[in-house]
């Protein structure tokens, strides 16, 4: 807890102590919304596609109020890359388990009661794919133009950079 | 109802005028957050929650996004007379096209009486063969999830695509950082970037 | 009528924005607005009348939805457009900061005449 307080104290990179202590604040409730709109995506309204984009919109806030390092440190490039492709993976495998009952995108599991968490299947499965996919996608592409930016912000300096080789 | 839809309608249009003509790229950029929220009010009134929730957060994304392109570069305004032809064939085409479209949307069914041959059916039978409450879901994971699966690849090529291009050079060299792979300076801060949000 | 005249009326505007401005962020925000026309247009063509959302919740009949509720499809495929909307934007931005960088303008006429 220590180094969090270092971190909201940190004047230097990011905003203003006022915004790091909401955001921490406000970060979990967000992230667990966006687990609930998830994993209720076949009850209420939301699912794989709304729950994945406000769990990216959870990092992406992070990411604004402490600064590129506090981002990359919940979750790096490469894992949101990992992740992406296995969020897609496992849809497509989910796909291909329909198999066993006959065609691709087959119900295969027991439907159980309605109302329930454990209702509908393989809806449930293929709800939290797409949402590691979407989180996961989302992330990586503001992370990379937030780093990229950078060079522009070079460049309309009017600083040449040495082209490599 | 449909006064409100109405009102909210003309509110957008509004909106996208002034995006479309002011010089500044700032403002211009906010103007579209208007048309989008106001396109999720529309959304939830029309008895949508899954679009209006997903609309909302994607609206937010888009701003910073469209900011992030706007906020690192200075000559924000383009100055220079109006090119003459592209304007006036436009113009024109426009006109015809807006024509066709009003005789064309006459021939559409009425607002708010659809014909949902095949919705009918997914209505009715989309709780008890899927088990999913929402049949929004029911259709989108189980009656059509072809379709998801190539929205999926879609997502999935255009994001590589961006990678692709953001990428300063190849992955030969040893230093993997980020630094090298995508071109900047270690001493530089984050927060020069973000100084403007 | 006047509803989905007006969507296309929104349309129309994406399209002269896409068309005659030369900034290249203006014709980015012109495709924004035109996936917004399309999406809302769809929404409204499988709207009914004093209809619910198409969701079943506790003690209400299977009919009850079937008689009252709105149309599920567009919902479904409109859900999916806005999500790979935000994927494309990123797209669309990457390249014209690559232009950017490249050209150090973001005019298009100017872009055009330096050939490279």
């Amino acid at each position: 807890m220590d180094r969090l307080e270092q971190e909201i104290r940190d004047t230097s990179k990011g905003m203003t102590p006022i915004v790091k202590t909401i955001v921490r604040f406000v970060m979990g409730i967000i992230v667990i919304f966006g687990a609930y709109v998830i994993l209720y995506g076949h009850l209420t309204p939301g699912g794989g596609f709304a729950g994945g984009v406000i769990l990216a919109s959870a990092y992406v806030l992070l990411t604004l109020a402490f600064g590129k390092e506090m981002g990359l440190s919940k979750m790096s490039n490469m894992a949101a890359s990992i992740l992406d492709n296995s969020g897609a993976l496992a849809f497509v495998l989910i796909g291909l388990l329909g198999f066993t009952g006959g065609y691709f995108f087959y119900n295969f599991l027991p439907k159980g009661e309605p109302f329930q968490l454990l209702s509908a299947g393989s809806i449930l499965l293929a709800n939290m794919a797409i949402g590691v996919k979407v989180t996961a996608s989302v992330f990586a592409i503001f992370m990379a133009l937030s780093i990229f930016g950078r060079i522009i912000y070079k460049a309309a300096e009017g600083e040449e950079r040495e082209s490599e080789e | 109802m449909e006064i409100i839809l109405l009102f909210l309608l003309v509110f957008m249009i509004i909106g996208s005028i002034i995006a479309i003509e002011t010089k500044n790229l700032l403002s211009s950029v906010i103007s579209v957050g208007v048309v989008g929220f106001s396109l999720s009010i529309i959304f939830l009134m029309l008895g949508a929650p899954d679009i209006a929730i997903t609309q909302v957060v994607v609206e937010i994304l888009i701003l910073v996004v469209l900011i992030r392109a706007t906020i690192t570069t200075d000559n924000t305004a383009i100055e220079g007379p109006r090119d003459t032809f592209p304007f006036v064939s436009s113009l024109i085409f426009f006109g015809l096209f807006l024509m066709f479209a009003f005789f064309a949307v006459q021939e559409l069914p009425k607002f708010g009486e659809p014909l949902m041959k095949v919705s009918k059916e997914y209505l009715r039978t989309g709780a008890e063969k899927t088990g999913a409450t929402n049949i929004v879901t029911a259709v989108l994971l189980d009656f059509r999830a072809y379709d998801t699966l190539g929205e999926a690849t879609v997502l999935f090529t255009s994001i590589i695509g961006a990678f692709v291009i953001l990428r300063r050079k190849g992955r030969k060299g040893k230093a993997e950082t980020d630094s090298e792979k995508f071109g900047i300076l270690e001493d530089e801060d984050i927060k020069q970037n973000f100084e403007g949000f | 009528m006047i509803l989905y005249f007006l969507s296309m009326v929104l349309l129309v505007m994406g399209l002269y924005c896409l068309i005659a401005k030369k900034n290249i962020i203006k014709k980015i925000i012109g495709i924004v607005i035109i996936e917004y026309s399309i999406n809302l247009f769809l929404v409204l063509v499988g709207y009914r009348s004093g209809g619910v959302a198409p969701i079943l919740v506790k003690g209400m009949q299977v009919e009850e939805l079937v008689q009252k509720g709105v149309d599920p499809l567009p919902q479904a495929l409109v859900l999916t457009s806005i999500v790979i909307g935000l994927g494309t934007l990123a797209l669309m931005v990457a390249l014209c900061l690559r232009m950017y960088e490249k050209f150090k303008t973001f005019d298009m006429s100017k872009i055009n005449t330096l050939k490279g």
